[in-house]
């Protein structure tokens, strides 16, 4: 009886102890807890600038509204005139070509190629006023345009093709009265639609990033923490962290997870440990283009086709232009699963003027490998494509796309390529010989934004695996359970069968041994 | 023939235990070597760790075991029947002569025995166990949160893992089998799960009185 109460303690007691060892209830992360509260308060501005007598009078100039923001904020366009949003441009120390300055006004895309000789239409996405050539005046604080981010209206936009100009209809002194905190709308006005159109360039950056759900971005989520971007690229002294590297280059004054996040934020030191190799993106950000799609191919070699003698365009269901006679044919795609890079921060770019030294040619480069202590694995949208080039000089060309009119060289009216690559070559100061031909190229985006909630990040087994992984492309390095040996495999699965058939073969001449035995025994007994 | 206490309480617990924890430690590891798929790479990591740090405890609890009792001892090699061990496997036991050791509490480990049991403590154990421990401390944090990376390159680390690992599951296979070749087929099993064995008469076994009063 005592036995059986002892027994039956004992096995209730091992029954606990399973059910405690076995149950996990999921721990609160506190760090992250904090960082909710952190942002869930949203800031609010300390004054009202409708009131301000300033902002009553009659604006008829925009720029009149800057002189009226310096009258106040009389050194902000001192920091503004030395930002790269302005410049266009910013000095870094380049392998192989020592201090240099590099930005939108010297390198190339594989988009809409470059800026050069295209101003009028590109400095709609410059923050100022009046852009029309290369002659700007980047000293004028003049032209600096503090409403294109400060407008809190939504009323402030600017104009097609107007060099920087803000459109016609817009009312200067309801925006001037409504200036704050940049919103996602003023900085999306640009961010969202470089290239062209809606998530044509970055594929993580896009307008249903105004309103989604945490499915596509748990960050900006409406039904999340609602963040904006300048909750993250935060600035002093007008000096936006956070770094673009279609135009930027070094590893300083970037963003990163780990700002707020801190460098151990899981609360599994095993997915900490990937810190050191792996960017946050490369499993928080398991796929880009999550509501509309994104460019990933564009070949201008297609463009020119003409309809009846006029430029015309296809779209594909969801609306997205397939070809353009002005651009040529593009390929769009949604939920795409980034590509992985080894990444240490800093790129090289294409600078105009450069000898093409590789095909496809890379327009930016992302250097960073396996051995480099600086390079996480990243994950990276890249935009192929083809585009115009001199054979005989092996230089891209900077073609004259945009102009008002026919009869001034630009492509996307005259659909004259030779007229378009002589008069962009022509203000570059560079040689054209004549010839032109269409060259791949590629370009790489790392993708940052369009953070997945938890549960949908990678599993292990998407790296961990013998086959298809996501990281398969990347070699010089072992992940457990993508990589192997190939020879200890193969002596060890020899080893391992070879002992099992072995112990097989022995038993089976042991059994057959036996059953001889018996025999020889058994006649002996009948003798 | 008589009834002998050969294996001891600690050492059955031990041998159990270890033998338990080896086959869930292949079953997860070889998934981690994407042999197979059974619990998914998350789980089998997160198992392979636990049950590594408890071989590891036990390891220590046996190591203590063996020195306190000199049953070290058993695991010297003697060379002498070695020969004779292998004669007595491969072409002996189809002859039906008789075993050319005889097996006692002073001496549990034939030759044969003796000298693969030494190679699985000095060789594989160790080349599993300390393999294992740079593979998972290979990354750990310094003072500052910051990961820092052993030097090795973690390929050489894998390889000498697997590699051992192999050389375990193959010993465990050939193991096994083995315990049939006792007096039957369960013999050695039933010695090992009860700690009692019928073993031959032997004029070397000096403990007489020990093995009468245990039987009692």
């Amino acid at each position: 009886m005592n036995k059986v109460i002892i027994y039956s303690i004992v096995v209730t007691v091992l029954v606990l102890v399973g059910i405690n060892l076995l149950h996990k209830t999921e721990p609160l992360n506190f760090s992250q807890y904090e960082l909710k509260q952190k942002y869930a308060t949203k800031p609010t501005s300390s004054v009202d600038h409708s009131k301000f007598t300033i902002l009553q009078k009659q604006f008829k100039t925009p720029q009149d509204v800057t002189l009226a923001c310096l009258s106040c904020h009389n050194k902000r366009h001192e920091e503004i005139i030395h930002s790269s949003h302005w410049n266009w441009e910013r000095v870094a120390y380049v392998e192989g070509k020592g201090i240099s300055k590099i930005g939108k006004k010297n390198v190339l895309n594989n988009f809409c190629i470059g800026s050069n000789t295209n101003e009028q239409a590109c400095a709609k996405c410059h923050i100022g006023f009046g852009m029309t050539s290369n002659k700007f005046d980047f000293n004028n604080a003049k032209n600096v345009d503090c409403m294109v981010c400060h407008d809190n209206s939504e009323e402030y936009i600017k104009g097609a093709a107007m060099a920087g100009y803000p459109d016609r209809k817009v009312n200067f002194n309801k925006v001037a009265q409504s200036v704050g905190r940049p919103t996602n709308v003023n900085c999306g006005s640009c961010h969202f639609y470089s290239g062209g159109g809606n998530n044509v360039k970055h594929g993580d950056l896009e307008e249903a990033l105004l309103a989604c759900d945490r499915n596509t971005d748990v960050h900006m989520a409406q039904n999340g923490l609602s963040m904006t971007c300048v909750d993250c690229h935060t600035a002093n002294k007008h000096q936006i962290k956070g770094k673009l590297y279609s135009v930027s280059s070094t590893d300083v004054n970037r963003l990163n997870c780990e700002d707020c996040h801190s460098s151990r934020p899981h609360l599994d030191d095993l997915l900490n440990r990937h810190y050191s190799k792996i960017a946050c993106q490369t499993c928080h950000i398991p796929t880009y283009a999550k509501a509309n799609a994104t460019k990933m191919s564009w070949k201008w070699s297609k463009a020119g086709k003409l309809l009846k003698g006029k430029p015309y365009h296809t779209e594909d269901s969801l609306g997205n232009h397939t070809y353009l006679s002005i651009k040529g044919e593009f390929d769009w795609q949604t939920n795409v699963k980034p590509e992985y890079l080894w990444f240490n921060g800093n790129a090289q770019h294409y600078v105009i003027g450069d000898k093409i030294d590789s095909v496809p040619v890379q327009i930016n480069k992302l250097l960073g490998s396996a051995v480099d202590r600086y390079s996480k694995i990243y994950p990276v949208k890249v935009h192929r494509g083809d585009q115009i080039y001199d054979p005989e000089t092996n230089v891209l060309i900077q073609p004259k796309l945009y102009a008002p009119e026919k009869g001034d060289s630009a492509y996307w009216v005259d659909f004259d390529w030779n007229l378009a690559a002589e008069a962009g070559m022509k203000r570059m100061g560079l040689p054209y010989s004549g010839k032109h031909d269409f060259i791949e190229t590629e370009m790489y985006w790392p993708v940052n934004h369009m953070v997945a909630p938890k549960d949908q990040t990678l599993s292990c087994e998407e790296c961990h695996t013998r086959e298809n992984g996501r990281l398969a492309s990347l070699d010089g390095f072992y992940i457990p359970g993508r990589d192997n040996n190939n020879w200890i495999d193969l002596f060890g699965k020899l080893m391992f069968w070879g002992s099992i058939l072995g112990v097989l073969i022995h038993a089976l001449a042991r059994f057959i041994n036996s059953i001889r035995k018996n025999e020889v025994e058994s006649e002996e007994i009948s003798i | 023939m008589q009834k002998v206490y050969i294996y001891k309480k600690f050492e059955r617990f031990w041998h159990w235990c270890q033998a338990a924890l080896i086959f869930f430690l292949a079953l997860t590891g070889f998934e981690i070597h994407d042999s197979f798929h059974l619990f998914g790479f998350e789980k089998a990591v997160a198992f392979h760790r636990s049950a590594s740090y408890l071989l590891l405890g036990l390891i220590a609890f046996s190591i203590f075991w063996h020195f306190t009792t000199g049953e070290w001892k058993q695991y010297i090699p003697t060379f002498s029947k070695l020969q004779a061990q292998i004669r007595y496997y491969t072409i002996g036991m189809f002859k039906g002569e008789p075993h050319p050791t005889i097996k006692s509490v002073r001496k549990k480990l034939n030759p044969l025995q003796a000298v693969v049991y030494l190679g699985f403590k000095l060789v594989m154990a160790p080349m599993v166990i300390l393999s294992g421990l740079l593979y998972m401390y290979y990354k750990s944090f310094d003072v500052n949160d910051m990961v820092v990376a052993l030097n090795i390159p973690l390929e050489w680390i894998a390889v000498i893992h697997t590699l051992g690992a192999f050389l375990l599951i193959s010993f465990v296979v050939v193991h096994v089998y083995m315990t049939t070749t006792g007096h039957t087929i369960t013999t050695n099993i039933k010695a090992m799960i009860t700690g009692w064995e019928e073993l031959e008469d032997a004029e070397d076994i000096t403990e007489e009185g020990k093995i009468k009063k245990s039987q009692s």
